[in-house]
């Protein structure tokens, strides 16, 4: 029978949840890695039973954890992330230069067709690949010498590479997005970048188009359009159709469009979710009201889901890589709070039930599809 | 025998309780002790000092006699009393975070 397994990354320890295809009743592991930052954990594609966990403290940085066995049990793999070459300088906060400095993993991508190769999206903003199933990685490089690598900036969280999305038919075309650089590809498998980040703009800027600089927050697509991308950006939501080579804003309707997370539907790929936050300097819901927006129409036209959602006293934020949707018919769709929350929809976002309340604030939700 | 005391997360990470003990060394020092530590416990490397480099990590300090010799030079000998495995080497994570 089929099931979901859902991969919960936290402030405290990492959490699987799992459940029948019905969705109604679900477990609860862990935690797991107790008191660790657990930023990002992922499913190979091709096995779902590997799995890839980034785990970090301020004290001893960064540990990558395998599992073979479906979270059952774990090996401590490769941490040794060393930039290729003389690394260089990206601009600091205060405009002037500050030398690339590796402090963790963001975001955990296994390849679409072979269970030993994982891209992993680094802070201070890199992108490195292993193709020995986590033991040792590889930068590649050539994202980050893209001339306009000294201009990148940091936001808030960090100069992170957080996104990264493997196109299901060509493997040599691949996207990532850096906070606060921009959405960039590749179309030779990582070897040469491009900054595709025309259409977007962003008033922090002086030069409000500028090629990079952009606070993009998260991109996402459906893989049966692997043309259309869509874009939570620090303000703004944004949607391409032509592989990212240029951007329209579609925020219309949505009571703010700030925000952190983006998803797309697995089945309709005009479906389209989001969740406003007030603003940049409030990071909470608007009106105190947990509201996931969708839209039917690939943006500008939204709905609030609130069913099942706090609609008072609610102020919990949602970070960009703790939303995801499972493959499951009909689609289900799940997110994470900063307040411990982790919330499901069975039928696209039409009803909530929260699977468990109190954890430690979510960094990050995946959801594996399991037969 | 040299004796060595490690912080919570990184005694669960190399799956060790109570004490780690290496083998005696000669003159140990930091170095020579991280050095060995490192040898027995590979999921150690980077947890401690930097790869590559081997520079300490920031919330990273050292205490042996009840002493913070966090800043001596790494390849200072060790007090006699580590040495002989009276005393512990201390690898302390510094109070901080929430």
């Amino acid at each position: 029978m089929s099931g979901v397994r859902l991969l919960v990354g936290t402030r405290k320890g990492a959490f699987i949840l799992t459940s029948d295809g019905t969705r109604d009743d679900w477990n609860v592991e862990g935690p797991l890695f107790t008191g660790w930052e657990m930023y990002h954990l992922n499913g190979s594609p091709v096995d779902p039973d590997r799995l890839y966990a980034s785990q970090s403290t301020g004290w001893h940085g960064q540990v990558v954890q395998r599992s073979d066995d479906g979270g059952k049990t774990w090996e401590t793999v490769g941490n040794e992330f060393t930039y290729d070459g003389v690394p260089g300088t990206h601009q600091w906060y205060d405009g002037t230069q500050h030398p690339w400095e590796f402090a963790r993993i963001w975001h955990l991508e296994p390849s679409l067709t072979d269970a030993d190769t994982v891209f992993a999206g680094v802070e201070d903003a890199a992108l490195f690949r292993s193709t020995d199933a986590g033991q040792t990685w590889q930068e590649l490089s050539g994202l980050r010498d893209h001339e306009t690598g000294p201009q990148w900036q940091p936001g808030a969280g960090g100069l992170c590479l957080h996104s990264i999305i493997i196109h299901p038919d060509d493997p040599n075309r691949m996207f990532v997005a850096i906070s606060a650089a921009g959405a960039f590809r590749t179309d030779d498998g990582g070897e040469t970048w491009q900054p595709i980040n025309r259409g977007l703009r962003s008033n922090e800027l002086p030069d409000e188009e500028r090629e990079v600089g952009h606070c993009v927050h998260r991109i996402a697509m459906n893989p049966s359009r692997p043309d259309t991308l869509f874009m939570q950006k620090h303000w703004h939501v944004m949607r391409s159709d032509d592989g990212g080579d240029s951007w329209q804003k579609v925020s219309g309707n949505l009571p703010s469009d700030f925000g952190f997370p983006i998803a797309v539907h697995p089945h309709e790929p005009e479906t389209v979710y989001v969740v406003p936050i007030k603003s940049d300097s409030e990071h909470v819901p608007p009106d105190g009201k947990l509201r996931v927006y969708r839209s039917k129409t690939g943006g500008n036209e939204w709905e609030a889901l609130t069913n099942g959602l706090p609609q008072e006293h609610c102020y919990v934020n949602i970070l960009r890589d703790a939303m995801t949707v499972d493959r499951l018919d009909p689609g289900g769709i799940y997110f994470g709070t900063t307040g411990g929350q982790v919330y499901a929809s069975p039928d696209g976002g039409d009803n909530w039930t929260a699977i468990v309340h109190d954890l430690p604030a979510v960094l990050s939700v995946e959801a594996q599809t399991l037969s | 025998m040299i004796r060595v005391v490690l912080p919570h997360h990184l005694r669960t990470l190399a799956g060790v309780e109570g004490e780690v003990a290496l083998d005696a060394q000669e003159r140990p020092t930091q170095r020579s002790v991280l050095d060995a530590l490192e040898a027995s416990y590979p999921v150690l490397r980077g947890t401690i000092r930097d790869h590559g480099t081997a520079k300490r990590r920031d919330f990273i300090r050292f205490f042996a006699c009840g002493q913070d010799i966090t800043l001596d030079p790494a390849d200072d000998p060790l007090p006699e009393r580590v040495a002989s495995g009276e005393e512990v080497f201390r690898v302390v994570g510094a109070m901080a975070g929430g």
